[in-house]
């Protein structure tokens, strides 16, 4: 296979000039992108970087506006799933997309079983499963049922199921991103052979550490366009992280002078983690301490462990091991509200799903925290709430209609500016702001950066996590440095520069530059 | 490249330990319970009989329509969907069966394409509603229910017997089944036979195994409870499999409907009330899981057995009034359920429901093998 | 990603036309379907607003609807905090009403099956059948929130055994409550003109939007009703909040039966409230609330109550029988759901839009034809 590819380094797969806009975002410019049979190709972005919105594109989920595909230098029409999988091209989730209930013979063959006189003949079906198997290495019995197998075995089996149409073309979406280092090898074997036989595999990934150890080439993207495509080894992890990251240049000198003031004061810190763990699919044991008036970044590239961190952190996720001291006091945090009790708030990732009730109103959104807190009689009057809800929506200037105005219908920036309110409201000592400006209007983030700022110079005690560098640079006066959910590192203030940060997240370098 | 190696029976790939499944647990539980209970009968109440074959077929015989509808909630209930309207739409079909024959004179032949139809129609209707309109089943089939209720006494408020001479034929058929039979004191012979109604939903529970365990339509049935996200992407049309589900529980329905009236050969207001907890009852407890995806037809068989037994054996503890069984059923169904909801919540790994899992498959595991065998397939492959 | 949020719209700054103001209105639809019932009333029955007093009691259609409504208004309140905290529905307030009623009947006449004096005091009574009620919510309460069972699927276990369980408490009979004061809470208390139905069901009324203004459950049940992981995240326990608003429904649910079995002065349970469930249902949902939960409103719970009713009266003026009456029910109720359902609406926008471009084309298609037509006549 080998042989074939050198004598033929024309690619099979070609997309050139792909482009594609949502309304208000320009998602793709004129990206190139493509896979020789018989590699294991590396798409790499961080959110928003178009990864997704390309393999869209190429499965036929989204129609691009302008480029041309062509497969063995011939153009080709994918207007749908379907036609994709005519032309070879196979799809694996992260999220196992098969039945749970179904015996793996099954999970593989639905759809095409093998039938005699009309009626699935289960024998054949089990004998051809068991032969697709052995010979994907796959250490699975065809009549067990698909939940009684590891994760890591039902990923290969949907490979398996993938490859077993004839598929030239395997996009792997994350398939490793809820495995464990021993199933991730198994999970790397199999793509080996898959490759031998000359699939050409297109794999996504946030693992820098795996994208080195199986793939040969890796493509760039950032902001919807092509940074560059690379052979492996000629690009080093700190130019890969910092192609990813890019750079941007804008001028804060402003937010730099209010930063200087922002120093550490207590000596006992108002929170401690001492080996703090969720578990070992979601954070690693690590230790931690912050002071008031400190704003720590949590810096590293998506799905690095730095949400899965704070929230074991709040009690969102239940940590299982560990010890978590709060102003010097061992404390154990079961629940959200365990926290809260503690002056702790959270601003959760994803806003819409965790944070905005979005049927309620501004007002209901911004005292609900507090009405938590004070419980089910302690009711919050009317007045009182109109009282609370006027005044953050001065002080954060929120735009909206009114304050009965369901949350739903404001823009994004300004339901963001509502959760931050709903969590002042509750004067919390410490604040968890995980990606608080993300798709949030220029104008808004500056905004919210500022008042980030002038939170913790009350001495509040800020745990801020944000995929812009440049933003956790200018307002943190220390980061924590997340790597494939371990925490590998701490940068004091004097550290923080680009070079150093980029360098500590991708880690693990030894000499190739 | 990868040759092909030719399969030899040494050349198995390393299996992942063997663990029960869901529906294994599900079905042993049943069968074992069906059995036990069965047994004490015997034991218990020697003067009724319990160890005769004709007093074992009684129970299918007395219960040929429940089956009929539990096998329809079967289907449904796997496709994760549920429909409650099957006991208004027996009682619609008798009611109907009833005027046909006594008030307006129709041929008895014409009974049986009607109960059909009105089946069909009320699956059509209310698969539309749940698989096109994606409106809650339960609602859309509490509205069958009381649609169905309505019509019956739209059509007719009071009690229509049934003298058609060809249906009452029909109604007291019985099919004797040879060799089957114990002496009587007095020396005759009590032969085991077969109600019309009983062959009828037997020959029905064959054919559901047959589709559901060898066909794409069974096969997908199962995919689209199991996760029908999944199912569209492995290239099942899911809403087309939920219509088709309800529109055959609707077909069953009115077979049933029909089977209920040679049961009970007249047409009432109140019949079939309650069915439909019969029906959703006797799959639970057969194994068939309200989350969809898990139940085999041959569970269901189980658990009409076990209502019928216990409707059987109530009375004979000395309990006189009609409400026990009912009692004594929903409390099966709470046990049920509450297994299930532990079943799920074994998912997760940690917690209480977990702990209580691997505790029952420890227990079920440590059955003798022998008896371990019975209810296993055995997973080996042939040779080529 | 700056470029998502293009231009922020503010709702209300854009002035909506009047007719939209009204139709818009959360209440709007109940409001419309109670005053065309009414308006239809008006036209059959032209003594429809006539109110008279017979044996000391206001009398009429008007009373009358208040007073057949009163068990229904309370199912209705229950249902809706259910429907809104879980988006499903309990089945079982119907049996629940027979076990409250049952629990109470048998204190007040001990083993004696038709009697006129009461074994013990009737406020202890009614406290017990309360409980009674309480229990079977907790029951449901613990199953959904607890075992995360479906609110359906949990409730189908009391709906089953529920009138059986009641009829295992009254020893297997109807039994008669022949004291006159056990009719003071479902039919008139001595000197009042008012039925005491009508009375106990604005008094019931009152609480639930008492406990809603002066605590904050309404806030904690439409934010678990809403988005549940939210809930959590704000320091919200989903588990109790659902767990309190079924018992809550059991209470109000024993209410209903305690009061239904009093105006009749018996307990039956295989009679008291049958099928109410659906009507509770279909009220919550007339009332504009989502089936699907989430936010609600008290306000047209009840007004969908009383418009169910008074279509109940209606029909039975119409002599529509009792029975029969479910068929008009179960296909109001379908027609709601259809056509608050987003695919329904989904499609009717798609149907407009289609028709519109559409409209052009057959302008042009007619205008052909009219001048193919004009040609051939004036070639002939």
């Amino acid at each position: 296979m080998n042989m074939i590819n050198q004598n033929s380094p024309s690619p099979a797969l070609n997309m050139i000039g792909i482009g594609k806009s949502f309304p208000g975002v320009r998602a793709l410019h004129n990206v190139d992108f493509n896979l020789r049979s018989g590699e294991i190709h590396a798409l790499m972005g961080e959110n928003g970087a178009g990864k997704s919105t390309l393999i869209k594109v190429l499965t036929g989920v989204y129609a691009m506006d302008e480029g041309t595909v062509l497969i063995d230098n011939a153009p080709v029409v994918i207007k749908s799933p379907k036609d994709a999988h005519k032309q070879g091209i196979s799809t694996v989730y992260q999220e196992v997309n098969l039945c749970p209930n179904l015996s793996v013979a099954e999970n593989l063959f639905l759809g095409r079983e093998p039938r005699s006189l009309g009626l699935i003949d289960w024998r054949k079906m089990n004998m051809q499963s068991a032969d697709l198997l052995r010979e994907l290495n796959i250490s699975a019995s065809p009549t067990a049922q698909l939940d009684s197998c590891s994760i890591a075995i039902q990923q290969m089996i949907a490979i398996a199921r993938a490859v077993n149409t004839k598929c030239r073309f395997l996009i792997l979406d994350e398939p490793t991103s809820s495995l464990d280092s021993d199933e991730v090898k198994r999970i790397f074997a199999l793509m080996r052979q898959l490759k031998e036989t000359g699939v050409g595999i297109i794999f996504i990934t946030h693992f820098l550490e795996q994208v080195y150890e199986v793939c040969d080439r890796i493509t760039v993207l950032r902001n919807g366009e092509r940074v560059g495509e690379y052979d492996i080894c000629n690009l080093s992890r700190l130019e890969l992280v910092t192609k990813m990251m890019g750079k941007e240049i804008e001028t804060l000198s402003e937010l730099r002078s209010e930063k200087e003031k922002v120093k550490p004061e207590d000596e006992i810190p108002f929170v401690e983690a001492n080996g703090l763990s969720s578990g070992p699919s979601k954070v690693a044991p690590f230790d931690l301490k912050m002071y008031k008036g400190e704003i720590v970044g949590f810096a590293g590239l998506l799905g690095s462990g730095r949400s899965e961190l704070v929230r074991s952190i709040y009690g969102a996720d239940k940590a299982v091991r560990g010890q978590l001291l709060i102003k010097g006091k061992s404390t154990r945090i079961n629940n959200p509200l365990n926290a809260m009790k503690h002056s702790m708030a959270y601003l959760p990732e994803d806003r819409k799903e965790d944070g905005i009730l979005s049927e309620l109103s501004v007002r209901e959104n911004i005292i609900i925290a507090l009405q938590a807190k004070r419980g089910l009689l302690r009711r919050i009057s009317r007045a009182e709430a109109e009282k609370y809800a006027d005044e953050y929506i001065k002080l954060l200037s929120i735009k909206t209609a009114n304050i009965e105005t369901p949350i739903k219908s404001l823009s994004g920036g300004n339901q963001q500016k509502v959760i931050l309110a709903r969590w002042l409201l509750t004067n919390p000592e410490f604040m968890i702001l995980d990606e608080p400006t993300r798709g949030i209007d220029v104008g808004t983030k500056t905004e919210i950066q500022k008042l980030i700022l002038t939170l913790a110079s009350e001495g509040k005690s800020i745990a801020f996590i944000s995929s812009e560098m440049d933003e956790m640079i200018r307002t943190c006066s220390r980061m924590v440095v997340m790597r494939d959910r371990q925490k590998v590192g701490e940068l004091g203030e004097e550290n923080l520069d680009h070079s150093t940060i980029i360098r500590t997240i991708a880690g693990g370098e030894k000499s190739n530059e | 490249m990868n040759i092909k190696l030719p399969f030899t029976k040494n050349a198995l790939p390393p299996v992942t330990r063997k663990r029960i499944s869901n529906t294994g647990i599900l079905l042993i539980i049943t069968v074992t319970l069906f059995f036990t209970l069965y047994i004490a009968s015997t034991i218990l109440f020697k003067s009724s009989n319990f160890a005769k074959y004709s007093v074992f077929f009684n129970l299918l015989n007395n219960k040929a329509h429940i089956l009929l509808l539990a096998l329809g909630l079967t289907v449904v209930l796997i496709t994760g969907s549920i429909d409650i309207s099957v006991g208004s739409v027996t009682g619609l079909v008798s009611m109907v069966i009833a005027t046909m024959l006594t008030q307006k004179g129709f041929d008895a032949i014409w009974t049986i394409p009607v109960s059909l139809a009105i089946g069909i129609a009320f699956g059509v209707v209310q698969g539309f509603l749940v698989a096109y309109m994606e409106i809650q089943p339960f609602i859309v089939t509490l509205s069958g229910l009381f649609f169905a209720r309505g019509m019956i006494s739209v059509i007719n408020p009071v009690s229509v017997p049934i003298t058609d001479k060809t249906f009452m034929s029909w109604s007291g058929a019985k099919v004797y089944i040879p060799f089957l039979f114990n002496e009587r004191k007095n020396g005759t012979l009590d032969i085991a036979y077969l109600t019309p109604a009983a062959i009828v939903a037997i020959l029905v529970l064959i054919l559901l195994i047959i589709a559901m365990k060898k066909t794409k339509f069974g096969r997908a049935l199962y995919a689209v409870g199991g996760n029908p996200q999944s199912a569209l992407l492995m290239g099942v049309n899911v809403r087309r499999t939920k219509f088709q589900a309800h529109v055959l529980c609707g077909l069953l329905a009115g077979i049933g409907g029909f089977l209920f009236t040679l049961f009970a050969p007249s047409g009432n207001p109140g019949n079939g009330v309650g069915y439909e907890i019969d029906a959703i009852s006797s799959s639970v407890i057969g194994g068939v899981m309200l989350s969809g995806g898990v139940g085999l037809p041959v569970g269901t068989l189980f658990g009409v057995l076990i209502n019928s037994l216990i409707e059987r054996v109530v009375p004979l503890l000395g309990i006189t009034e009609a409400s026990w069984p009912r009692i004594i059923t929903s409390a099966f169904l709470f046990v049920f359920i509450v297994l299930q909801s532990i079943f799920i919540g074994a998912g997760n790994k940690k917690g209480v429901s977990a702990i209580l899992m691997q505790k029952i498959k420890a227990r079920i595991s440590a059955f003798p093998k022998r008896f371990k065998r019975i209810f296993q397939r055995k997973k080996t492959y042939p040779d080529k | 990603m700056n470029k998502i949020n293009r231009g922020t719209e503010f709702p209300g700054t854009t002035h909506k036309s009047i007719p939209r103001k009204i139709f818009g209105h959360k209440l709007a639809i109940p409001l419309l379907v109670l005053m065309a019932v009414v308006v239809q009333n008006i036209i059959t029955t032209p003594n429809f607003f006539d109110i008279s007093i017979t044996n000391g009691l206001l009398s009429g259609y008007i009373p009358n609807i208040l007073d057949e409504a009163a068990e229904l208004i309370i199912i209705t309140l229950g249902m809706t905090l259910v429907i809104a905290v879980s988006g499903g529905v309990d089945l079982s307030v119907g049996p629940t009403m027979a076990i409250a009623a049952s629990f109470c009947g048998l204190l007040l006449n001990g083993s004696e099956y038709r009697t006129d004096v009461f074994q013990n005091p009737y406020i202890l009574a009614i406290f017990i059948g309360l409980l009674g009620g309480a229990l079977c919510g907790a029951f449901n309460g613990i199953m959904v929130s607890y075992l995360k069972i479906q609110p359906m699927i949990a409730t189908l276990i009391l709906f089953t055994a529920g009138r059986s369980i009641a009829k295992q408490i009254t020893h297997g009979q109807t039994i008669y409550i022949m004291n006159p004061v056990y009719k003071w809470l479902g039919v008139q208390i001595p000197g009042v003109p008012v039925r005491t139905t009508i009375i106990v069901s604005m008094v019931f009324v009152l609480l639930v939007v008492l406990l809603i203004k002066l605590t904050s459950l309404g806030l904690f049940v439409q934010s678990v009703g809403i988005n549940n992981s939210a809930a959590r995240l704000v320091g919200l326990n989903s588990r109790v909040v659902k767990f309190m608003v079924f018992v809550i429904c059991g209470v109000l649910a024993g209410a209903a039966g305690l009061v239904g079995s009093s105006s009749v002065g018996s307990v039956n349970s295989g009679e008291l409230g049958m099928s109410i469930e659906m009507d509770a249902i279909l009220a919550v949902a007339l009332g504009g609330n989502s089936l699907s939960g989430g936010k609600f409103s008290i306000a047209g719970s009840v007004i969908g109550a009383y418009t169910i009713q008074a279509i109940t009266t209606t029909l039975y003026a119409m002599n529509v029988r009792a029975d029969q009456l479910n068929v008009f029910k179960a296909v109001i109720i379908v027609v709601i759901i259809v056509a608050s359902s987003e695919i329904f609406k989904e499609r009717i926008k798609k149907l407009f839009i289609r028709l519109k471009q559409l409209l052009p084309k057959i302008r042009s298609t007619l205008g052909n034809i009219a001048q193919k037509m004009l040609r051939r006549r004036g070639v002939q």
